[in-house]
């Protein structure tokens, strides 16, 4: 079953771009954006997976055992962080649209003016 | 993989799939809270303790937050026009 | 474009890129030389315990600064989109609509989140601290007390909240941490002749205070992630409680 994640993080994909196309609400597309940015951390899960491995932190452990792959949740760790203040970025580009046009529809916006 | 981690696997699938079909602004704030708490949950689970913890305290309480932030500001401005 | 014009194409791309991803995921096998080899080193060479930490900061350090200045200019373009614009003015923070009443929060969740307010700072401390020994470091512990400030949001006292963290020392502490960041790393060059080399005593596995340098950029990283999330929710909020529309 270790095609399962990758399995998983292409639906997440799939669906969160489904989201992204159909969306009606600003706001529910840039929550759809974050699902899509999720399908990224599943599948660098199941890259650095090893069957049976413990987590990478040798406090309580001899630093010979076997352990899952730090790389790959390095990556992962900065990407969460950073994930949440471009959503803040985008949230507040969705309520300055509001503000200048009224309207909350990606597919009613029109022409936007400087 | 153990039984646990392929049942979370499909969880986290299933509940993708629910943050897209809800429609509703403020709906939408509390079932991405609960999806974010179930990522974390999925990074403890497949041993990545460490992203596990900014996981949890980002999807369940920054995100959500910064949402209805946003939801408020944009009914105030509704209100007043 | 028309809707269904939109997801006959949607449907005919994401079946296309099932097919190619899958096809290249199936035969996918694992090199992971590179994994084992960190894992292998952390402890004798860097004497760092939690091996995440050590390729965040000590081994993949120069990728991390980069990130955190995302964040940094993440945080910048939301503070000045949201700025104050020419025809609006500020007025007395307001949080309950016309004509409606809002009760107040109860007497147990005001009890609840300030008595929660300690514990949290100490654990954020301690997170951050402790970065190089046990899962934690400077993102996940500067996120934990980010929260603080927060609890004392939902207590109810946004007044409070304001003058325990003022926006100005929000400010100040974040381009401390992350200016900080880059003069280590510049330290390290004087001091070492590459950028980012540790210029600080090892000391031992296991030990608050080992992996040299990792533990000042610990530092650096939780106070600049703490003081831009607390500057994110000052913002957010001051543009929904004090902001008023143009007269």
């Amino acid at each position: 079953m270790t095609w399962l994640p990758y399995a998983v993080a292409i639906w997440l994909f799939l669906v969160g771009i489904y989201g992204v196309i159909t969306s009606r609400h600003f706001v529910h597309l840039i929550i759809c954006l974050s699902v899509v940015q999720s399908s990224t951390y599943v599948l660098l899960l199941g890259i650095g997976y090893r069957v049976g491995a413990a987590a990478p932190v040798f406090v309580d452990i001899p630093p010979g055992t076997p352990a899952v792959d730090p790389v790959v949740q390095a990556l992962m760790l900065t990407d969460v962080v950073v994930e949440v203040t471009v959503t803040a970025l985008l949230l507040a580009l969705a309520v300055l649209a509001h503000e200048r046009t009224g309207k909350l529809d990606p597919n009613k916006l029109g022409i936007l003016r400087g | 993989m153990n039984g646990l981690q392929i049942l979370i696997l499909l969880m986290v699938a299933g509940f993708g799939l629910a943050v897209v079909l809800t429609r509703d602004p403020l709906h939408l704030a509390v079932v991405a809270s609960f999806y974010g708490i179930l990522l974390g949950v999925m990074f403890f689970l497949f041993q990545a303790p460490d992203v596990a913890l900014s996981q949890i305290t980002i999807g369940a309480l920054a995100l959500p937050l910064m949402v209805l932030l946003a939801l408020a500001k944009i009914r105030r401005t509704e209100r007043s026009r | 474009m028309k809707p269904a014009a939109r997801l006959t194409l949607f449907g005919v791309a994401a079946v296309t890129f099932a097919v190619i991803v899958g096809s290249a995921v199936a035969d996918i096998r694992p090199n992971d030389w590179y994994a084992d080899f960190v894992n292998r080193v952390t402890v004798p060479e860097r004497q760092i315990t939690d091996a995440v930490t050590a390729v965040n900061f000590d081994i993949r350090g120069f990728d991390t600064l980069g990130e955190e200045f995302i964040m940094f200019a993440s945080v910048l373009g939301v503070a000045l989109l949201l700025r104050r614009h020419r025809d609006e003015r500020d007025g007395p923070p307001r949080d309950r609509a016309q004509g409606r009443d809002i009760p107040p929060p109860s007497d147990a969740v005001r009890i609840l989140t300030v008595a929660l307010v300690g514990p949290v700072v100490l654990f954020g401390i301690y997170v951050v601290a402790h970065g190089q020994v046990t899962p934690g470091g400077g993102f996940q512990g500067g996120v934990v007390l980010a929260t603080a400030p927060l609890l004392i949001y939902l207590a109810g006292e946004y007044q409070s909240l304001c003058r325990l963290a003022p926006r100005w020392l929000m400010e100040s502490a974040e381009a401390l941490g992350a200016g900080g960041y880059a003069i280590v790393g510049a330290i390290g060059m004087l001091r070492a002749e590459r950028f980012l080399e540790n210029w600080m005593p090892l000391g031992r596995a296991g030990d608050v205070f080992s992996g040299g340098s990792v533990a000042l950029i610990d530092w650096t990283v939780g106070l600049e992630v703490a003081g831009g999330f607390i500057l994110l929710l000052l913002i957010f909020l001051e543009e929904t409680l004090v902001r008023r529309d143009p007269a």
